[in-house]
Order: C-alpha cells, then structure tokens, then sequence
C-alpha cells in the first residue's frame, strides 16, 4: 500500500457535496426568505375543528406552502422510482393487504401467540385499554425503577396518548431523540406528519426554536449546524437517561419480535443505552410469520420516503443481558374500529404517510390544520373513531381524488372510507351547520328533475353575472382557496335539445 | 375481567367473521447467475455507506491503518486490535467517546444494501451506535439476495437483538436537506473479507 494511499484512507470519509440518496430531497430545496410560522388549527374544547380555516393560514404563508409541497411531491415522485424498480410491485401490495386482513381478522390468536412467546423470552408484556391505563403503566414502571429521565424515539401511539404532556405532569423529564420530533417538542407543537414530523417548518423556523431552547446562533439556519447542534446536545442527555422508550413498526407472533424502523438509529441508542427499555405498541401491529416481515419492510420506506429501506431496522426478540424489556400493547378504540363494517380496514395502515404527500389538500395546507394524532387521509378516516364530533368536519377535507387509494401500500380504499364516513356524519347529524342547510336544500332539488333544470340553468347564468363577493363568500366553502370554474355557455339540456333532441324525445 | 381479558373479549366479539386465508409469500428471486456482490455494492453505496478502494492492499492492513490513526478505537473483530477494550459487562453508554468501532457482520442483503448487526457481532450493543464511525467486516459469500431470503437466516429466531443496517444514521428532517450522523455513527464503511473463522 503506497503511503499516499493509505493516508487518503486513514482519514474518515469526506463530508460529500449535497446528498440526495435515501430519504434526502432528490432536488435541492432552500428557503428563500423568512417568513412566520403559521400554526395549527384552533382547539376549542370538544368544537369541530375547522381545517379550513388552519389551511388558509397556512396558504397565506406562501414560502411554508410553497417548501411544504414541493418536499412531499418530491417524496411522492421518489416514492414512484422505487415503485417502478421493482417488478413484484403489486405483487407486494396484494401480499401486505392479505397478510394484514388474515392478522387483522385473526387478531385475538396472534396477539396471544406473540405475548406466549415474547414472554418466552423474557419480555414482560403489559395490555393497556386505553391512552390513561398506557400512561399509567409506563409511569409504574418508571416509579420502580427511579427513572428521572426517558428517552424516546418517535411513536404516533404515544402521541395519541398524550404521553409527553402526561409525564411531564409526573415530573419525569422526556427527551425525544428523533430530530424532527425533538424540534416538535422544543416547539411544544405536535408532529405534522408521521414520518417527517417538522416537514410544515422551514429552516429559519429551526433556527428560531433551536436559539430559544438550545442557544444556538439565532442567525444561522444552516441545516448542517442545526442538526448537529441538536446532536451534540441530546447526546448527553441519552447517555445517562435511565430508560427508553420506542414505538413498533411490526410485531411478529411466530417469533415474539417487536420492529423499529429509522433512519437516525435513534431508536436503537433509546433501546440499547439505559438499562431499562420499553416499547408503545399498537394491538393491530401483530403479523403471523417471519416470512410477512419482508414485504412489510420492502414497501415501508420505499412507500413513505422513496428509499429501499430504512438506514436502520431493528428487531427486538428478548431483553439485553442484565436489561429488563417491557411491551405495553395498546388498543385505545382499535377493538372497536375492529367492529366497523366500512371502516375496519383502515387498521391495515402501516403509518408509512404515503397518503399525505400525494394529497393536494394536505400538501397545501400542512399537518397541524387537521387538529388531530393523524392528518391527511388516513386521519380524516381514522380521527373521527377517536371523537366523531370533534372531527366531524374533517372527512370534508378532501377532493376525493383517490390518489391516496393508488399509493396505499396495502390498498385500504381511503378514499372510499373517507366518502364513507361523510355519509355515517350525516346519518348521524354530525354534519357541519352550513352543509347540513345546503344538503336540504340540494336534496329537494335533486329530487325534482323538472326544477334542478330550471336550477342548473339559473345558476350557471347567475354564475356568470354575480359581483365576486357573492360567490366568495364565507358561507360558500367552496370559494374558500380556490377558483370556481367558469361557467359553461349553456347547460348539457340546453344544447341537447337544440342539437340532437329533434325527433329522439326527451333524453332521459 | 383484567384489561388483557376485555381487549381480547371485544377483539373476538368485533373481528370481522371473513375468510381472510394467509398467503403463501414468495421469494422473487433474482435472475440465475445475478452477480450479488456487485448488486450490494450499488446498493450499499446508495443508502450512504462508503467502499474504500483498498488497491492491491489487503484490506484488513487498511482497516488496522485506519483505527490507528484515531485516539480511541474498539474493535470486536479478531483481526483488527483496537484501544479500548470491550467485555460483555462493558456499561452500553461507556462507549460515546470511542472514534471508531470496528464489527463483522453476520450477513448482508444485496437488494438494500444492508448489513446485519446481532448482539454476539456487537457484544455490547451501543457499539453500533455511539462511536463517531462504525467500520464492518463482510464475507462476500454471505450475501443473500433480497429481504424474502434475509429473513430466512438463523438470526432472527436466535438473537435478542439485530439490526439491518445500511447505510449511516442519516435525517433530512429539515427542509429535506440530508446529513448523515443525525445520532449514530456518521459514516459507515464497509470491507469485504472472507470469514476464516467460520
């Protein structure tokens, strides 16, 4: 080895030029200005949340809207090369969707066939009905074992439980070791998104927050300096946590084997530092067999960042020589989504956000508008099983496009759920006031052929000749941040009965 | 009823009674004669990691070149002596100052370019992911093509811990911008050399 070559080599690998592998953006995105962050959606008690309402705030900070979708739509474009990649494609998805129907449908016996055999290996397993007796678990064990500090990696069921906001309240300190949800957390803002939790934020925003609660240089918003600020500070703080705590991707019964999947390996310094470990696990996690776990982790990441996989998947089978490991598996409401005819396939979700980036409405209006643990389409179908008034208004946010139904990895027709539960909203009189008197109206019309026409015709003309202010207005939402089309020169009778209608009667 | 008997209670009250039969996985093979090594390659290069170009050099002389060229190095390897010395007691969070770790993975995967880390390749766990660089050992021979056949390997049914690995800690959290060394180590360099041993 000649001497230049092996100096060349002893040095650690230059940091390269911009990175646009695994889950980076494939084209270069940069701020151009600052610009205030627009915030979430306004929570008022027990009221419907109105997204509408939090979207065009957002919309009305152009570079937060513009950053937003351009990253998603990357994330969707990379999410289709590595969809075209791979010949077995829908092979896959037809697989996952099958696999997650048998579990899903046989939920009872492979929840205890995975308890049987993580305990086996020396897992202790904990059942928690809801987000209070989850809580309150974890806070025993953390009493018992004098822990003062938790570190955790990121885990949407800890979000729909509250859990941070809980402990903080016990006075146990809970330090968040994913970047993106460790600036949510200093920001003490939820996550916007379940796999890029800061994604609504631009870089200044970053800075802002880091120079408030870490006291970095408030006028550097580099993106480099930033994250390893955030590094060097939280280091510190995982190394003498004194438990940690993660999600689940997965759940293997054949094999007792819970899965972490990230990218920052963040999962495994929670895991594999403190003594004492811990894990939140959703009960509709569980798969059969080793041999379900590969398409699972083939379409994860390709679906959710457009990469092969992510930089670390991690499987936990037992406990760590001289460690102590305990699963809390969670239902808060699943057993009863279970039970909904429409609806109960929406437990497929593998929380890959796949929905969300190709999703125009959400695109356009960032995670925080939906006021809930889950945004975009999946929430819109999911939310309204946590509390139905609530997010009474949240099914309405979307065109129905279906393009959330083409990514899904395993083919839950959200779409089609979302358009589902408008229809339950209303049969139960959860339906927005404004809807409910436009519906009225609308039903009379439709049901009366002779006066929709006369209706049609009046419309379209008045359509035409109406001042703005009457069609943009704050009683028609649909106004509401976007144009409505022109109207057409005559309606569809109209031109039939001059064209075609000589002779042939009346169309029915 | 304890909480485990009312989850289950309503899990079978409410269960969709649907014929939902499991199906049979394939393992969507490669084309014969795929040449593995260099799929795992581009792939390893593609999540991050980096091959170094050993030349005519053995690689394990570039590898004990490297480790002595930093303060502390901890190596699990038998080829390859580091400074610091690692035991099965070794405290996890003892690990942070070390440069340099050195491990040999049990396998890798060609199609994700992922090397598989178990707790007997690591010992001590946070040796994957508390020094500043993390070097691995791959015997070419052990390379299975995709995840369908990765999962087929004796590890998973056996060990307490493994991780697939590919690549180094990475995020892009921030305005999509990627950095590698989010948490864990910030580079991954990988050598190949046949295992003697086994």
């Amino acid at each position: 080895m000649s001497g230049a070559q092996g100096s060349d080599l002893n040095r650690n690998p230059p940091r390269p030029g911009r990175l646009d592998h695994a889950e980076g953006a494939s084209v270069p995105l940069h701020s151009r200005v600052r610009e205030a962050q627009p915030r979430g959606a306004v929570i008022n008690g027990d009221q419907p949340i109105n997204q509408a309402e939090a979207a065009e705030r957002f919309m009305a900070a152009p570079e937060h809207e513009r950053m937003h979708d351009a990253r998603l739509w990357d994330l969707r474009q990379k999410r289709d090369r590595q969809m075209h990649g791979i010949t077995e494609w829908e092979d896959l998805r037809r697989l996952a969707s099958e696999i997650k129907e048998h579990a899903l449908t046989h939920l009872d016996h492979y929840l205890e066939q995975f308890e049987t055999n993580a305990r086996a290996n020396g897992i202790h397993v904990h059942w928690a009905q809801d987000a209070d007796e989850h809580n309150a678990i974890i806070l025993s064990l953390l009493r018992d074992h004098g822990v003062k500090r938790l570190i955790k990696s990121k885990s949407m069921l800890t979000e729909e439980c509250g859990f941070r906001d809980f402990m903080a309240e016990s006075g146990v300190e809970v330090v968040e070791t994913d970047l993106g949800e460790r600036i949510q957390q200093l920001d003490d803002e939820a996550p916007s998104h379940v796999v890029v939790p800061a994604v609504h934020k631009l870089r200044s925003d970053v800075a802002d927050v880091f120079a408030r609660t870490l006291g970095t240089d408030p006028n550097d918003d580099d993106v480099h300096y930033l994250t390893e600020q955030q590094r060097e500070k939280t280091r510190p703080l995982i190394l003498d946590a004194q438990a940690g705590l993660t999600g689940a991707n997965f759940v293997v019964a054949e094999t007792g084997t819970f899965v972490v999947c990230t990218n920052e390996g963040n999962a495994d310094l929670s895991a594999n530092t403190p003594p004492l470990q811990i894990a939140s696990i959703g009960i509709e996690k569980v798969i059969p067999r080793l041999e379900d776990l590969p398409v699972f982790v083939r379409l994860l990441s390709r679906s959710a960042l457009g990469s092969p996989i992510t930089q670390y998947t991690s499987h936990f089978r037992g406990p760590r020589r001289g460690g102590e490991l305990h699963v809390v598996l969670v239902d808060n409401g699943r057993s009863e989504r279970l039970g909904m005819e429409q609806f109960w396939t929406s437990l497929k979700c593998i929380r890959c956000g796949a929905c969300m980036n190709t999703c125009p409405v959400f695109r356009r209006s960032g995670g925080l508008s939906y006021g809930a643990t889950y945004a975009g389409p999946i929430g819109l179908i999911i939310d309204p099983t946590f509390n139905r008034h609530r997010y009474s208004s949240l099914p309405f946010s979307s065109t129905l496009n279906g393009s959330c139904t083409n990514v899904c990895p395993v083919k839950i027709n959200i779409h089609e759920q979302i358009a589902g539960w408008r229809r339950v909203l209303a049969e139960t009189h959860e339906l927005p006031l404004m809807k409910k008197a436009m519906m009225r109206e609308a039903g009379h019309l439709l049901s009366h052929p002779a006066l929709y026409r006369a209706a049609i015709a009046t419309a379209d003309s008045a359509l035409k000749h109406l001042p703005r202010f009457m069609v943009y207005n704050r009683l028609n939402t649909w106004g509401h941040g976007r144009e409505v089309p022109a109207p057409p020169r005559e309606t569809f009778h109209q031109w039939y009965a001059a064209n075609r209608a000589s002779g042939q009667g009346e169309p029915s | 009823m304890s909480s485990r008997e009312d989850i289950l209670a309503r899990v079978r009250a409410h269960k969709p009674a649907l014929a939902r039969p499991l199906p049979q996985v394939p393992y969507f093979d490669p084309p014969p004669g795929t040449d593995l090594t260099a799929v795992f390659r581009a792939s390893f290069v593609q999540m991050g990691g980096t091959l170094p170009d050993c030349g005519a050099a053995d690689p394990l002389d570039v590898v004990r070149g490297i480790v002595a060229a930093v303060p502390v190095s901890c190596s699990q390897v038998p080829e390859v002596r580091g400074n610091r010395a690692l035991g099965a007691d070794t405290l996890p969070a003892s690990l942070a100052d070390v440069d340099i770790g050195v491990v040999r993975a049990s396998f890798g995967v060609a199609e994700t370019g992922s090397v598989c880390l178990t707790e007997v390749d690591l010992l001590v766990n946070t040796l994957g992911y508390l020094p500043q660089h993390l070097i691995v050992l791959l015997d070419p021979a052990r390379i299975v093509s995709n995840l369908h056949r990765a999962y087929q390997r004796p590890e998973w049914r056996t060990m307490h811990y493994a991780v697939l690995q590919s690549g180094p800690s990475a995020t892009a959290d921030i305005e999509g911008v990627l950095v590698h060394g989010a948490q864990g180590v910030r580079s991954l360099r990988l050598f190949f050399v046949p295992d003697r041993a086994g």
